[in-house]
């Protein structure tokens, strides 16, 4: 029960006592028939000139306003809510389509949360209202009036509130007696019907499973989009630069090459022919690094030719002799190849880097539905994937393969004891794309 | 390879303005005649009217319109023809699926290079030459990847340091000449050299400078461990 404290104090009487629970109680009730004393006269009169006007237009303008008040009213209780403990109850509404009035209303009037508010803004301002009122303000006042007893009436006096006649000094002090028993009394029942009215609170104003199912399918949904739109990003990055510094070095190494073997036929060209010699160097250099950052960026040759050849390309490239067995009859959405891409090269360069390893292997299939690789190698092992719970720093490399996988509902599954030797599987479901 | 040197016509396609106006004018400092194209269909369209009078195309591999290896299907297509039209793919990676699919059933008119290599002009038109002439011409780089791909390889592994130098020159399309300047040794040891790695390998001696590089990637494209498609 996500009020639990509220109701285990209640659950332990001599420990309530001297909790926070009946004061707090006790604000929660009393902030809430003065909201409900502010806001009943003007529903009452938002309803009343709503139906009298609504001929002119006027009214349901101002009918939609009370039909809707539910929705600011449920966001100041749940968060009156705290005031109570437990957990914090979250927003059960949709966020709007888009921006603007309209948007808004559309989604608000539909869902059935602003209904459930507008429900819980009703049952508060009428019944309940009338509830609390009797409640609170009948055993607050027998509380006081009964320990005040000494203070309000001499003997042979009427109690107020009570009208009962205290004839002797000894009853005065009764009334103190019988009062103290009253306001424990009092106070266990006012914390008893504040839990009750968090509870129904709680019961209307948060997200029911359909919603919560709801805003985690959302989710989901943004972190592909994002995926993907990190996936186009990378690709743009390539093309341009590709189209732009790869091809503007590449005519620049062309005017040096010119130079050279103009140089060349010069007489007494040998200082110039050095420097121009130089600057073939450096100008092969700056290719040689910009390719390989474009590569690592992302290989035309994945986009061109799939997973095979781009993790054969990788293969040839590792410090490790790698073998490539994949069998992939088909090409996959690319996506889906350019995570399992990216994943292979992290995990090729963790064999490379850290496990001591000779020789490396990648195999892989598409069967049941689902693209299953394996990368293995013969190194150390001793590579995992950190408990969650931990924040171990080591190990950060498989969660962000992990991660980028479960974009696509994958998993990474890792077979590496100490000592090795390590294999690592990854599966990805996705379709081919037969053509 | 025949030692011809005249004037070639050279039919260039290459969409980026600056590598092709850089690559025309190293072609025309060698004398050759060069027209161009800037994209992938204008290439194919070139092709399919039957590429008269072109002594060699050199193309890029990434060009519009899908910008994704129109080049090196034209290439393909070049290859193709009857006869086939001698083909130089200029690429700004080395791909080793592409020179795969580019020199499968080759028999010479065909060069891969990384366009790198136009920084080297002299070797720049010397692969030219040799592709018109009905060589092969392989990147250094992707002869690298080859050899390294087959690390494991026994046979490999029982050449010795200048042994592998010798076969990455021949697999360039080195003359036995060239690889004793650029050794800077006689040419009898690089003749014994290039015995001794062919008779290790298992490879049919002799033949000329295309012969023995196809030779060597038809031996470093077998079982390579690559896919073939």
């Amino acid at each position: 029960m996500s009020s639990g404290s509220v109701w285990s104090a209640l659950a332990r009487p001599h420990r309530w006592v001297a909790s926070k629970w009946p004061w707090r109680s006790l604000a929660y009730l009393l902030s809430g028939v003065l909201i409900g004393v502010g806001l009943l006269p003007l529903l009452a009169a938002g309803v009343l000139l709503g139906v009298l006007t609504a001929p002119l237009g006027v009214g349901v303008g101002l009918l939609l306003g009370v039909a809707l008040v539910g929705v600011p009213m449920g966001a100041l209780e749940r968060s009156r809510l705290r005031l109570m403990g437990g957990d914090r109850v979250p927003d059960p509404h949709l966020p709007a389509a888009a921006a603007g009035v309209r948007a808004w209303l559309r989604v608000r009037l539909r869902e059935q949360a602003t209904w459930r508010e507008l429900g819980h803004v009703f049952l508060n301002v009428v019944p309940l209202l009338l509830l609390d009122v009797l409640l609170v303000g009948n055993l607050v006042t027998g509380s006081v009036v009964l320990l005040l007893a000494p203070l309000l009436v001499s003997p042979g006096e009427r109690l107020p509130f009570f009208e009962v006649t205290i004839s002797t000094t000894g009853q005065v002090w009764l009334a103190v007696a019988v009062g103290v028993v009253f306001t424990l009394a009092a106070g266990y029942l006012l914390t008893g019907y504040a839990a009750a009215r968090v509870a129904l609170a709680r019961l209307l104003l948060g997200p029911r499973d359909r919603e919560l199912d709801r805003s985690l399918a959302r989710l989901v949904d943004s972190r592909a989009r994002l995926a993907r739109a990190f996936d186009a990003e990378r690709r743009r990055i390539e093309r341009d630069l590709h189209d732009g510094a790869q091809q503007h070095l590449l005519g620049l190494a062309a005017t040096i090459g010119l130079a050279r073997h103009q140089a060349a036929h010069l007489p007494g060209s040998a200082p110039l022919s050095q420097r121009l010699d130089l600057a073939a160097a450096q100008v092969t250099d700056s290719l040689r690094m910009l390719r390989e950052t474009v590569r690592d960026i992302f290989p035309s040759v994945l986009s061109d030719r799939g997973l095979p050849a781009a993790l054969a390309a990788v293969a040839d490239r590792s410090p490790l002799p790698v073998t490539v067995d994949l069998d992939l009859p088909h090409r996959l959405p690319s996506p889906v190849e350019a995570t399992a891409y990216f994943a292979v090269c992290e995990l090729l360069n963790n064999a490379a880097e850290h496990s001591g390893a000779c020789r490396a292997q990648i195999s892989g299939a598409f069967a049941d539905g689902q693209l299953r690789v394996e990368v293995g190698d013969d190194g150390v092992g001793g590579a995992a994937l950190p408990d969650p719970a931990s924040d171990a720093v080591r190990g950060t490399g498989l969660v962000g393969i992990a991660d980028r996988l479960a974009v696509h509902d994958g998993r990474i599954l890792v077979s590496s004891p100490a000592g090795g030797p390590t294999h690592i599987a990854l599966e990805i479901p996705c379709q081919e794309m037969r053509s | 390879m025949s030692p011809d040197d005249g004037p070639l016509r050279v039919l260039l396609a290459e969409d980026a303005a600056l590598t092709r106006s850089g690559l025309t004018e190293i072609l025309r400092v060698a004398g050759h005649r060069v027209e161009s194209v800037d994209d992938g269909a204008a290439l194919m369209g070139t092709i399919a009217a039957g590429a008269a009078g072109i002594d060699i195309v050199v193309t890029d591999v990434r060009m519009p319109p899908t910008s994704t290896d129109e080049g090196l299907r034209a290439a393909m297509a070049l290859r193709r023809l009857r006869p086939p039209v001698p083909v130089l793919v200029l690429s700004a990676y080395v791909e080793t699926q592409h020179a795969a699919e580019l020199l499968a059933d080759a028999d010479g008119g065909v060069g891969y290079l990384l366009k790198d290599r136009v920084v080297h002009v002299a070797d720049f038109l010397a692969a030219v030459r040799r592709v018109a002439g009905g060589g092969t011409v392989v990147d250094p780089e992707l002869m690298s990847r080859l050899l390294r791909r087959r690390a494991g390889d026994r046979q490999l592994s029982r050449l010795s340091p200048r042994e592998h130098e010798v076969l990455r020159l021949v697999a360039g399309g080195k003359s036995n000449a060239a690889i004793a300047r650029e050794l800077v040794i006689g040419l009898p040891a690089v003749e014994k050299h290039i015995r001794s790695v062919f008779v290790k390998l298992g490879l049919p001696a002799g033949g000329d400078a295309n012969r023995r590089v196809l030779a060597v990637l038809a031996y470093l494209n077998a079982s390579g461990g690559g896919p073939s498609r």
